[in-house]
């Protein structure tokens, strides 16, 4: 604003004596008023179609919902997504490790495997070793079939693919920590273990936490891939009643159902996580 | 007195830069030596080989009679392994200058970490020396506070207190003021001029002349990886016998 201006302004006769008297009154948006009667009709309607539309049969979803194979299906997917979870964040630490040495074979040597296994489809990784029979007949003496029975081919498949993703995610989380953190670390002679695992990770964990609980989520639901190589998990479970019986939208209504009470259970899980992990992070007061 | 920092012909260079041409420099144990120079003349490059966070590429550096990063054997230095120069690295405090304070953990266990991962001691001897240090430094009732939680010439202090934690035989301040709002400066200087009055062996790197005036034995002015001269503040910082101190001061003063 010109110097012109600010003298015109100042000089209009806008401001009364008694500002303190004048009321502020909000602009009205008539466009956003419209778009959200708009959407909740829309929401309505929708809500209103499944719960009148005969054909979902929530009867019938409260039947099976605790069934027991449901459970055990339920059960199957939860010990599958822990265990590929931890395992494929171990190995990916490991290659995360890997990319960030000194060394340039472990580093060629990591992102390759990052390279490999982004590359390739999860599901066709899962078949690939499903018939891995087929190149290696016998493996230590034993049948290949023998070992790689559909659940370990599960974790193996889900593992390998999970990790080279969780490699990256704990990649970018060291790179968050300040170069000074380390400089420090070494200035007070604290060994590279002890510098890893008390001052590097618990500040990586930061960054490394929200992508890692989205990657919890997927993997979750991503583990009914496995149904396609017949591991009985929940997805595989509610086909085998829906086969028999014929109710194909009840029971994935089902499977919908679990897979979004858990992956809620799971967000409120992060929250507390994420909480933790920022503690010495607000600013004083 | 004996001397505590021996400085060597020392090189380094960064690519194709060559910011240390050449050092020698000796502290005898028990002194103050404050290095000035604008930036970019090496100084802070020189205090980081000094404890090993900077290689050098030639000469060499002891501290206390010990070469910090490596051991001769005729006419070679082997560098050592990184536990070994871990452990000498105990010898010596750095203090930096955006004080490089572990923001997850408290201001206690900032102080205690090396001590007890590094040194070995148990906790409980670790925790009643961090206590005493940090009532040194005027923070005994912020023990429990986070790092982000304090101001700036608090946290520098803390920092001070953590590398006085390790004991050490000589501390090396790396532009300790400069990342401070001016008028938290005066409480982290009077720190270190307590710790300059105890006898420490100290080397510091700052721009703060009215400090080095009052508190240095002697006063290194570097310029371009080399040291232009040197010797107590009353002739370096009253009557620089060079014509780049006599600039340099005049602009800083």
């Amino acid at each position: 604003m010109s110097s012109d201006t600010l003298a015109k302004a100042s000089a209009a006769p806008d401001v009364p004596e008694h500002a303190d008297a004048l009321r502020i009154v909000p602009h009205r948006r008539l466009g956003q008023w419209t778009a959200a009667a708009a959407v909740l009709v829309l929401l309505g309607l929708a809500v209103n179609s499944v719960l009148r539309n005969e054909a979902f049969r929530w009867d019938l979803v409260a039947d099976y919902f605790t069934s027991d194979s449901v459970l055990r299906g339920l059960w199957l997917t939860l010990w599958l997504t822990a265990v590929v979870m931890v395992l494929g964040f171990a190995l990916g630490t490991l290659l995360a490790a890997g990319r960030l040495s000194a060394n340039p074979v472990l580093r060629s040597v990591s992102w390759g495997y990052v390279w490999l296994f982004r590359s390739i489809p999860i599901l066709v990784q899962l078949l690939l070793w499903f018939n891995i029979g087929a190149l290696y007949p016998q493996l230590f003496g034993v049948r290949t079939v023998n070992l790689f029975t559909p659940v370990a081919v599960a974790i193996i498949g889900l593992t390998l693919h999970e990790a080279a993703y969780a490699a990256e995610v704990v990649r970018g989380g060291i790179l968050s920590v300040d170069r000074g953190q380390i400089e420090a670390a070494q200035a007070l002679g604290l060994s590279r273990w002890r510098r890893w695992w008390r001052i590097v990770l618990p500040q990586a964990m930061r960054s490394i936490v929200p992508p890692a609980g989205n990657m919890l989520i997927g993997t979750l639901k991503g583990t009914s891939i496995v149904s396609v190589i017949a591991v009985q998990d929940l997805l595989f479970s509610v086909q085998l009643v829906y086969h028999r019986t014929y109710q194909v939208i009840p029971l994935l209504m089902v499977a919908t159902v679990w897979y979004t009470v858990v992956t809620s259970l799971l967000g409120v899980g992060q929250h507390y996580v994420e909480k933790y992990y920022a503690r010495g992070s607000e600013r004083a007061r | 007195m004996s001397v505590m920092v021996d400085i060597r012909s020392v090189h380094k260079s960064f690519g194709s830069l060559e910011v240390l041409k050449g050092i020698d420099l000796s502290v005898r144990a028990g002194e103050v030596t404050v290095v000035l120079g604008p930036s970019g003349s090496g100084k802070s490059t020189l205090l980081r080989t000094i404890n090993h966070l900077e290689k050098v590429d030639r000469g060499a550096i002891t501290v206390d009679g010990v070469l910090v990063g490596y051991r001769r054997s005729g006419n070679r230095l082997y560098e050592l392994p990184e536990r070994e120069v871990l452990r000498r690295r105990t010898r010596i405090g750095f203090v930096f200058q955006n004080f490089n304070l572990f923001p997850h953990l408290t201001v206690l266990d900032n102080v205690i970490e090396a001590p007890v991962s590094a040194l070995k001691r148990p906790r409980g001897e670790a925790v009643e020396a961090a206590r005493r240090l940090l009532e040194r430094v005027g923070l005994a009732d912020r023990a429990d506070a986070y790092p982000r939680q304090l101001s700036g010439g608090q946290q520098q202090r803390v920092a001070i207190a953590r590398a006085l934690a390790l004991e050490p035989g000589l501390l090396l301040f790396d532009e300790p003021t400069s990342a401070l709002d001016p008028e938290l400066v005066g409480e982290v200087l009077d720190v270190i001029r307590d710790l300059a009055l105890q006898g420490r062996t100290m080397i510091v790197v700052t721009h703060e002349i009215g400090f080095a005036r009052e508190v240095a034995d002697t006063v290194v002015f570097m310029d371009d990886g080399r040291i232009v001269e040197q010797g107590p503040p009353t002739e370096v910082l009253e009557r620089p016998r060079e014509e780049r101190t006599r600039l340099f001061l005049s602009k800083v003063l």
